[in-house]
């Protein structure tokens, strides 16, 4: 009964690792963005890096709790944790603070507690035990209606604290039930499209989009014209898309009120942006741009120092990086997160019980999903959600949330053996 | 589904998973390098973020008058900057509340100010109002983009000699386009003293680069200050005008219009300079000087013309000292040479009147009573004299005596725009009457300062003081000293000598004490002050006759040369002469005692007479 004694026993350790690097990369970056010259000490409770560090503390705490936890806890209270989450989301919009327009959070002493974070976690539990509960060979529609609606509940909870960033995220668990068999790969495909032609038909003129996809249309045509009947397929699709973005676009014009309008603008161009349109991305741009190859070195970015960027200490925390270390140490940071994407779905693939394979593939699918948008936006590939990097932002919540999926699937990882 | 089983399902939709992560991974890896890599506008952005390049203008030199009596200084006022490419989101309402402007006004100034540069700071709005700058210093964190930059205006201890000090205006973009020192914004000596002396004056800007965060607010020296210069003031300006005689000379000449230009003969520094009608200098300083200069240049009077260096008179009458000069050189008369005068002079078909006076006239009595009669023949026998082969070659002669006097050049000393003033060639004439077609009875009108010369009043004033000197004078010059008031500018030390004897000048010099003694100025005579002096009648074709009067005093022991015109005047006994008398008492004596004298100049007014 050695391993009673070592928590740490069958643990993977190269996720361990890449956790714990990127905890650490983080709280240097979040001193760094909100470090004032004078104002030393790297455990300044006023400042982002001391309440980090104490959030760091709760956090590897947490996980060594988590660890201790017997395991069939996960999939025997994953309902119960989910109800509570539910309970969290309702009691914030009645009694939370709001903070950037976003009813989302609790204030408790010092430290404010989203809710939502949570919420992610207790979500991918949810769907994990529902889907490991559905003993059918093949899915039904009513199997996927049911598993949307896990998901769509708490988004819209979170929709209603006009928190879009954090909705949106949900949205990333489809990836997970594409991998259950729940959606097929036309589906997931067309629902990529769509969003992309979607934000594509307001950041750009509809015909010159239209003219693009024309294009394609007939490469595509000529590169297939041997496959019967694919022409016609294609044609089919051109105009559909073309009607789609041609309505998004009219929809936006003529039918949105301005107000609206205005809102889906600021959530293109920059959410939470009150020095003009487009400001904190410029300036972000700027930031990751002057970075160079090896960048300015550590406190030395002009941009990070000087404050041009807004919220750099948590959504924005990517300039940070960029601007201090450069493409090299960028890089370097895209690249472990790469390694531990992909090492979190081999570790899915290997587990024997659906219930740690769907909350395996869940968590990635969010943390995906966090890191392609957060990196995407700050250097302009995709609009502006203020949602963070996880484990490098600032932000206790998201930390803490962060290390419950992580820290959870280890532990389930850890006794594959016995979870069947 | 294209798969034999639920395993192989799964795997392939594990590879599509893997797949759209690595996907997204090199997207946002080659994005990563197009920023950081490929793209150098980022840094430039970064650099004009955080950089400010804060001009330090140094004040510019001040200026003193001959005994040390500040003259022109400066005044702190404030320009309200703006660098472009740091503007983002203001308050525009505010702001433009704040400035009394519209915000078409903003815009079309951000609008010019983005034209000129992105990231160097152009002028918004010169000179705000203390008030304006106490707000704005207040709120300036809120208009990021914008900074308030320091700079001097100059001051003017009395509203006097202002074609002298000239002024300082905006660099335009010709001088921006020729010297790297200029900036757009920056000013510079547009005319007088200010321009001539501009890179004595302005000293050297000063560059500071600072590093300021978002909100504009300085946070310290770029590198330690490694590339900042330090402004180096201007240096002061020791003139050589009397100030306390300026003014006098500037009130003498209220109502008239005119010159009075007075020179220290031992030295060629000018005493006073005198342009009537003048304006009060600190017209052309400040917010309304665009304004008031076109107000100046539409005025009937043109007051902004330099008369005392510009206005090109033939002398008249006082010109028979220099021609008197050069006969007595030239050996065509001595000195007792009598000729009668009828009161007219007829040569050839020309005749040329005389005033009544005693006869006959020799040399000197001829100046004394200023007789034409006298001047003519002694130019005839000058020009005709047997040994020169041909008019050409007298005549040049002649000329040369006249240039040698200052007359026909520019000083080119620290005057600014002085205009040479006008004395024929023998080409000239060669042009005109063919060659060889023209006899001294042609040009008869030179001989009694009439005809194709033109004299300014500083050159009138100069040769002056060639005859009180007895043959030589001192370029005339402004500034004596620069920084410091024992750094003597030396260019000015080396005399330019006239080829005639020393005794004919003092047979010049006793002529014109007679003049004032009892001759055509003796009206115009200062008690225990002998004065030297020679009156003149300008003949103008426009008009009343200007007055004319030139002198030095004392005789023996010259302190001060002096010139004066008043146009539409008439006489120059009349009017000139008892103005320059008084100028002469002033600056001899420091007071005028002469009351009525005084009062009877102050009270002529020639302008509502001719308007």
């Amino acid at each position: 009964m050695k391993r009673q004694f070592n928590i740490f026993h069958n643990v993977d350790k190269p996720v361990l690792l890449l956790y714990l690097l990127l905890v650490l990369i983080g709280w240097f970056n979040i001193y760094a963005a909100d470090y004032l010259e004078g104002q030393a000490g790297f455990l300044n409770m006023s400042a982002s890096h001391g309440r980090q560090f104490i959030w760091i503390l709760i956090s590897l705490a947490t996980a060594a709790a988590l660890l201790m936890i017997h395991t069939k806890f996960f999939s025997g209270f994953a309902w119960v944790i989910y109800g509570i989450a539910l309970l969290m989301l309702g009691a914030v919009l009645l009694f939370g603070v709001e903070i950037n327009a976003t009813r989302a959070w609790f204030r408790i002493g010092g430290f404010a507690i989203q809710p939502s974070e949570f919420a992610k976690y207790a979500t991918a539990l949810a769907l994990a035990a529902f889907v490991s509960n559905v003993r059918a060979k093949r899915t039904k529609p009513v199997h996927l209606f049911k598993a949307l609606l896990v998901l769509v509940v708490p988004a819209i909870m979170v929709l209603l604290q006009n928190d879009v960033g954090t909705t949106l995220v949900f949205s990333a668990f489809s990836l997970a039930l594409y991998r259950e068999g729940y959606i097929s790969g036309l589906w997931l495909f067309m629902a990529g499209l769509a969003i992309v032609l979607f934000i594509l038909a307001l950041l750009f003129n509809e015909f010159i989009i239209i003219g693009v996809l024309a294009g394609i249309t007939i490469l595509l045509i000529f590169f297939l014209r041997n496959k019967a009947g694919v022409a016609m397929r294609l044609i089919g699709l051109f105009v559909l898309l073309s009607v789609y973005v041609y309505s998004v676009d009219y929809a936006f014009e003529h039918l949105l009120e301005a107000h609206h309008k205005s809102r889906i603008e600021v959530l293109l161009h920059g959410a939470g942006d009150t020095q003009g349109v487009g400001y904190n991305l410029h300036q972000s741009k700027i930031a990751i741009g002057s970075g160079g190859l090896w960048g300015k070195g550590f406190l030395q970015g002009t941009q990070t120092q000087f404050n041009f960027i807004p919220e750099q200490t948590t959504d924005f925390i990517f300039c940070t990086v960029g601007e201090e270390w450069g493409f090299v140490g960028s890089s370097i940071l895209i690249i472990i997160y790469l390694s531990l994407l992909l090492r979190l779905i081999a570790l899915a693939e290997r587990q024997k019980s659906a219930f740690s394979r769907v909350f395996g593939y869940a968590i990635s699918s969010v943390l995906f999903f966090h890191f392609a948008i957060n990196i995407g936006m700050t250097m302009g590939l995709v609009p502006v959600i203020g949602i963070p990097l996880p484990l490098i932002s600032y932000g206790g919540s998201s930390l803490w949330a962060m290390t419950l999926m992580l820290f959870t699937f280890l532990k389930l990882d850890a006794e594959r053996l016995e979870m069947t | 589904m294209p798969f034999r089983d639920h395993k192989h399902a799964f795997t392939y939709r594990k590879n599509v998973i893997s797949t759209i992560i690595i996907g997204v991974t090199v997207i946002l890896l080659l994005r990563l390098f197009v920023l950081q890599i490929l793209d150098p506008s980022y840094k430039i952005f970064a650099r004009s973020n955080y950089l400010r390049h804060v001009t330090d203008y140094p004040s510019r030199g001040l200026i003193y008058d001959r005994n040390g009596e500040l003259l022109v200084y400066n005044e702190v006022h404030y320009d309200l900057m703006v660098i472009p490419g740091q503007l983002s989101e203001i308050d525009t309402l505010l702001f433009c509340d704040m400035l009394g402007i519209s915000q078409e006004t903003f815009e079309s100034r951000i609008l010019q100010a983005r034209r000129h540069s992105r990231f160097r700071p152009s002028v918004f709005e010169r000179q705000i109002s203390k008030t304006t700058y106490a707000a704005f210093q207040e709120k300036l964190f809120r208009f990021p983009g914008f900074f308030v930059q320091p700079r001097n205006l100059r001051r003017y201890t009395y509203p006097m000699a202002t074609h002298t000090f000239g002024y300082v205006g905006e660099v335009g973009p010709q001088v921006i386009g020729n010297d790297p020192y200029y900036r757009p914004g920056d000013y510079i000596g547009i005319s007088g003293i200010e321009r001539a002396y501009e890179k004595e004056l302005r000293g050297q800007k000063g560059l500071r680069i600072r590093m300021v965060d978002v909100h504009n607010r300085e946070i310290g020296s770029f590198q330690e200050g490694r590339y900042d210069t330090l402004a180096v003031a201007g240096k002061d300006l020791y003139t050589t005008l009397d100030a306390s005689l300026q003014k006098y000379g500037e009130k003498l000449m209220h109502n008239k219009r005119g010159s009075i230009v007075a020179i220290e003969p031992a030295t060629g520094e000018i005493l006073t300079l005198v342009s009537a009608p003048a304006f009060d200098p600190g017209l052309l300083v400040g917010r309304q000087r665009t304004r008031n200069y076109r107000a100046l240049q539409n005025d009937t009077l043109n007051p902004l013309f330099n008369r005392a260096l510009m206005a090109q008179y033939p002398p008249g009458s006082v010109f028979k000292i220099v021609s008197t000069a050069i006969a007595l050189q030239e050996g065509v008369i001595q000195p007792s040479t009598r000729h009668g005068c009828a009161g007219i002079y007829h040569t050839q078909g020309i005749s040329i009147r005389c005033r009544d006076h005693p006869s006959p006239v020799d040399a000197i009595t001829s100046i004394k009573h200023s007789c034409n009669t006298y001047a003519s023949i002694i130019f005839q026998r000058t020009i005709n004299q047997p040994h020169f082969s041909n008019i050409q070659e007298s005549f040049s002669r002649w000329r040369d005596y006249v240039s040698s006097f200052g007359v026909g050049q520019i000083f080119g000393s620290d005057l600014s725009h002085e205009l040479p003033g006008i004395i024929a060639t023998a080409d000239y004439y060669d042009r005109v009457y063919g060659t060889n077609g023209w006899r001294s009875q042609t040009i008869l009108s030179l001989g009694i300062g009439q005809g194709e010369l033109g004299v300014t009043p500083v050159q009138l004033a100069n040769i002056t003081a060639a005859i009180a000197n007895r043959g030589h004078y001192y370029t005339p010059h402004l500034v004596g000293a620069i920084g410091h008031p024992d750094n003597r500018q030396d260019r000015f030390a080396l005399a330019n000598n006239i080829p005639i004897d020393p005794e004919h000048f003092e047979t010049i010099a006793e002529a014109m004490r007679q003049v004032t003694n009892d001759g055509t100025a003796s009206f115009s005579r200062i008690p225990d002050i002998p004065m030297a002096g020679k009156t003149g009648t300008v003949q103008n074709p426009h008009g009343e006759n200007h007055s004319v009067f030139v002198a030095f005093a004392p005789v023996e022991d010259p302190q001060i040369a002096i010139s004066v015109i008043i146009e539409n005047a008439g006489y120059g006994s009349t009017w000139a002469a008892p103005l320059a008398s008084l100028m002469i008492e002033k600056y001899l004596t420091g007071e005028v005692n002469r009351s009525w004298f005084e009062q009877r100049i102050l009270d002529a007014d020639f302008i509502t007479a001719n308007p």
